[in-house]
């Protein structure tokens, strides 16, 4: 007779919400073409804020593996699941006020957002590299589509570009995961790892087969040598999109790559190390470096963003409780000042117009005080200067750094650093200490403004009281498998 | 009962910065009086805190802790010593002054004084703090008002040197956070927790190398900030461009955060380093000394030439500290004091003229004396103090640093009076070209000083005279402490690694109790 797999659902349900969201809202989007869009949004949020419910739910239960060690339930996990729903939900009101201004309804918006958020969710909780690669590609998939979206010149060039870069990161991956098995007979995570631990001979295998993962997390998270895509879609993406992904697939993919590196390669971390503190060193100084030429406030983003995947990268040098939870919280500051910024940035760009030259942010300080004061204080986040919650953000992954032994990879980051405090502040002294030119195409609405004053106040209040969160942080990184 | 006077004191400015911030239709006169409102009453708490001080101590007082992140080994840690006392008191004490002064900025008034009280607040901070990571926080911080203020409200190429002198500090605080994060994980190796607290950190043993390598991180962010030749070219470009006040907190007060940073963190946490290292400091302080002299002598901008001579000042401040004794560093702090009295009020009065002329070159003045002799006469005085004529601030000081040195390196002290000689020089020579000579004939109709600017100039005339004449009440509650620290300074033997002092694990210990 044959055994019927225990089926638990409960582990799974955060994503199961989301896919299942996503299908419904796909659906209605069909069915309902030309409706308002207000109906999806609430639903969109509803589900998400489902999503964070059952994902608490999972915060108490012993960490263990569900679906026959396919995915993982563990507080890193919901950790990740909860930002990923805060992130999304920000992502699905900034899409909502940015195709309110277009006539042509583009309702399938909110289910591409929610199989995106299924697929990272997916992705924070996969325990196998099988569900690693799925996961990948079903919020590569997702974000793909989500890039071209306005169907306009820019955002279809971008998505193509993003499309053919990410299908050779996918080959990457697979190319991976095959070597891997080959080198442990196994894809499942806790099993690659019992089985390199036990091996005294030659690993070669299994580093390049780790190294091949490294690639195809390294193409996602857009770290230098493979960024190339990264200015062209973050640029060409909606302004709202381009928040959404910047954030959210740092999250997702770096949480997965806690898992691949933490422990299905644990074992080979001494080989790693040194790859992985190069990558973050280049990553670092290429991306801040490179910020500094640009004229177009979405596509210094997204160099910075590189930067950023740098100073995050710069936390796995340490395995553990200490590198992770500082990862964890450079990843929420991150989070918090990126979405904020292009958020602002849409506001001021006049939306579906996307002008983000910065021309458009001569003098902002005088005409926008507001979404100015705002994208000050992201700004500053970003650039790591106090009272906002960036410099701690980047004392801990660099602190994690130091302990590993790199200090010189944590010297290399604080001088990227006021490389970058050069670029970032100079979009202030633009605002601040510039005439205005031209027509001011901002955005007038004051409840998009209240939004976004949400995390620029939780990038300040966290800079003050970091302790809220940091022990929940910490538990996180414990994965006790 | 307990009060929290330092934390008190660091917050009193931040009174003011909500009302400027929610109220935005603030009329621009009641944003000033807000923000004069609020750094008056930083300066009443910070004068309660001067009447506790207990002037015999020389360990940390009014020390309050909790813990802050516990997880991270962050505390807020605030506690004063003789070091801290008198520069938190002349920081509190010119803030009101600098905002008095700037009562005609006219444009963004209620952003102005958001700034500068925010400034207040993150200097006073930096100087009170004594958890690494807390004082780091602050003292970066403060760069970004700076910053703001010089590139808004700042003259002509105010946007360029704002972003000098956010650059330049930047770089040098890189390697300072290093620094710290490398001390804070050797912290876990030694002690078992990883810590950012100074008391805890003075026990950790560092081999001669690894100190000296932390010696120099820590150096060359202080270093950038004092600034100790050849750091200092950011110097007189924000000087320049800076707006009076700009110009008045930078050098009266923010240049201090960097030889206070030197005594408080590199004195006590490397001591071996330090005695190492010394000499090639003094040699770069002396080379300071001398060589803004020199260059002052030749500017032909009159801010300009104040900011060389800060750099010059500001030679003779780390000449005293790196000479351990006990009167040179008494003389180094008390020079911290003077020199943001005098060079403030030479910022503050020039930024008078200024207002008047609107012109800082020398060549476009003279002769003004006969038309504002009030205004001749108060940058008269802070010219003379400036110079360290006896009787006022800056010849205590001066003598005191000088008169350390002497003890332990004549030649040095020979060369570094030579350079005092030289302030006299380009200082008179300034104002025989500038306010004497025959008067030009656009200038004939200018006003003389205002009530409200004789208001603001009258304060930092009898703190002159009182230190001048008067300086035992403020080196008496200095004293103890430099002496401690000089006494530590002087068993440290180079090449040997440092036993933590007796005092010192007394000092923390009490320090832990409560």
């Amino acid at each position: 007779m044959i055994e019927t797999p225990r089926i638990e659902l409960i582990p799974i349900l955060p994503v199961l919400i989301l896919f299942g969201g996503g299908v419904v809202a796909l659906l209605g989007a069909a069915f309902a073409r030309r409706t308002a869009q207000t109906p999806f949004l609430f639903f969109t949020v509803a589900v998400l804020a489902g999503t964070a419910a059952a994902s608490l739910f999972l915060w108490d239960r012993p960490a263990a593996t569900a679906m026959q060690g396919m995915v993982s339930v563990d507080r890193l996990a919901v950790i990740a699941t909860l930002a990923l729903c805060g992130i999304g939900a920000y992502g699905a009101y900034l899409g909502f006020h940015y195709f309110e201004a277009d006539a042509a309804r583009r309702n399938e918006f909110y289910a591409l957002l929610l199989f995106a958020l299924g697929g990272m969710a997916l992705l924070a909780q996969a325990a196998d590299l099988i569900v690693v690669f799925l996961a990948v590609e079903v919020l590569s998939l997702a974000l793909y589509v989500l890039t071209a979206l306005t169907f306009r010149r820019g955002p279809t060039e971008a998505s193509v570009k993003y499309f053919l870069l990410g299908a050779f990161a996918s080959a990457f991956l697979l190319y991976g995961v095959a070597m891997s098995y080959g080198a442990a007979a196994t894809t499942s995570i806790q099993g690659l790892a019992r089985a390199l631990a036990g091996t005294t001979g030659s690993q070669a295998l299994a580093v390049v087969g780790a190294m091949l993962l490294l690639v195809g997390f390294g193409f996602k998270v857009s770290l230098v040598p493979f960024h190339m895509w990264t200015p062209d879609v973050y640029q060409g993406a909606p302004s709202p999109v381009t928040a959404f992904m910047s954030a959210a697939t740092k999250v997702a993919v770096f949480v997965g790559l806690v898992r691949v590196l933490d422990v299905a390669f644990v074992a080979l971390q001494w080989d790693l190390r040194p790859a992985v503190a190069a990558l973050s060193a280049v990553s670092m100084v290429v991306g801040s470096v490179l910020a500094i030429a640009q004229t177009d406030v979405k596509r210094m983003l997204a160099y910075s963003s590189v930067a950023h995947a740098g100073f995050i990268l710069s936390a796995f040098v340490l395995p553990g409780r200490e590198g992770i939870s500082a990862a964890l919280f450079y990843l929420i500051i991150y989070s918090l000042s990126v979405i904020g910024a292009f958020g602002v940035v849409m506001l001021i760009s006049g939306g579906i117009a996307e002008q983000t030259g910065f021309e458009r942010f001569y003098g902002l300080g005088r005409r926008q005080p507001v979404l100015a004061a705002l994208l000050t204080l992201f700004l500053l986040s970003l650039a790591g200067i106090p009272p906002t919650a960036g410099l701690i953000a980047k004392a801990l992954v660099l602190g994690a750094a130091t302990r590993a032994g790199y200090w010189p990879l944590a010297l290399i980051g604080v001088l990227a650093a006021v490389v970058g405090a050069f670029f970032y502040l100079r979009v202030v002294a633009i605002m601040a200490m510039r005439e205005p030119e031209g027509d001011d195409v901002a955005d007038p609405a004051p409840l998009p403004r209240l939004v976004l004053a949400v995390p620029a106040v939780a990038v300040v209040a966290l800079g003050i009281v970091p302790g809220v969160i940091v022990p929940f942080l910490q538990e996180a990184g414990v994965l006790t498998w | 009962m307990d009060v929290p006077w330092l934390t008190l004191v660091i917050v009193a400015p931040l009174v003011g910065v909500p009302v400027l911030f929610a109220w935005r239709a603030i009329p621009d006169g009641a944003a000033r009086w807000v923000a004069l409102g609020a750094s008056l009453l930083a300066f009443a708490v910070s004068v309660g805190m001067l009447m506790n001080f207990d002037t015999g101590e020389p360990g940390f007082q009014m020390i309050s802790k909790h813990p802050w992140v516990e997880s991270l080994g962050l505390s807020w840690f605030v506690g004063v010593d003789g070091f801290s006392l008198w520069l938190v008191i002349v920081t509190t004490f010119l803030f009101p002054i600098a905002i008095a002064a700037s009562w005609r900025v006219d444009h963004q008034v209620r952003r102005y004084m958001a700034m500068a009280l925010f400034l207040e607040t993150v200097i006073v901070g930096a100087f009170l703090s004594l958890d690494l990571l807390v004082f780091f926080l602050f003292f970066e911080a403060l760069l970004f008002p700076m910053y703001y203020i010089i590139g808004v409200w700042g003259s002509k190429r105010r946007v360029y040197a704002a972003t000098k002198f956010l650059l330049y500090t930047m770089f040098g605080s890189a390697f300072l956070l290093v620094g710290i994060l490398v001390l804070y994980v050797e912290s876990g190796n030694q002690l078992g927790r990883s810590t950012f607290d100074l008391t805890a950190l003075e026990h950790v043993q560092l081999s001669t190398g690894v100190g000296r390598w932390l010696f120099l991180a820590f150096f060359i962010g202080f270093a950038v900030k004092v600034p100790v030749w050849p750091l200092h070219t950011w110097l007189p470009d924000a000087h320049t461009e800076a707006p009076t006040k700009g110009s008045v907190v930078l050098a009266a007060i923010l240049l201090k955060t960097g030889p206070y940073g030197m005594l408080r963190f590199n004195l006590d946490l490397f001591p071996e380093a330090s005695r190492y290292f010394a000499f090639s400091i003094e040699i770069l302080a002396v080379v300071g000394i001398i060589y803004g002299a020199i260059v002052a002598m030749m500017q032909t901008d009159i801010k300009r030439l104040i900011a060389y001579s800060s750099v010059s000042h500001m030679g003779l401040i780390v000449l005293g500290i790196f000479a351990f004794t006990a009167e040179s560093m008494d003389g180094a702090v008390l020079q911290m004091v003077n020199h943001g009295l005098s060079t403030g009020m030479l910022f503050l009065v020039f930024g008078m003229l200024y207002e008047r002329t609107h012109t800082r070159e020398i060549v476009d003045l003279g002769g003004i004396v006969q038309v504002t002799p009030w205004l001749a006469g108060a940058y008269m005085v802070a010219l003379l103090s400036s110079i360290g004529l006896p009787g006022l601030n800056n010849f205590v000081g001066e003598f005191l640093v000088l008169l350390g040195t002497f003890s332990v390196d004549r030649a040095l002290a020979a060369i570094a009076i030579v350079g005092v000689i030289l302030s006299a020089i380009y200082m008179l020579w300034s104002y025989q070209r500038t306010f004497q000579g025959s008067l030009k004939e656009r200038w004939g109709s200018l006003p003389d000083l205002s009530w409200r600017e004789g208001a603001i100039v009258v304060p930092i005339v009898a703190a002159m005279l009182w230190i001048g004449l008067h300086p035992s009440p403020v080196l008496e509650r200095l004293r103890p402490t430099s002496e401690q620290v000089s006494e530590r300074m002087r068993t440290v033997e180079v090449g040997q690694p440092v036993q933590p002092s007796v005092e010192a694990a007394d000092a923390s210990g009490g320090g832990a109790a409560p």
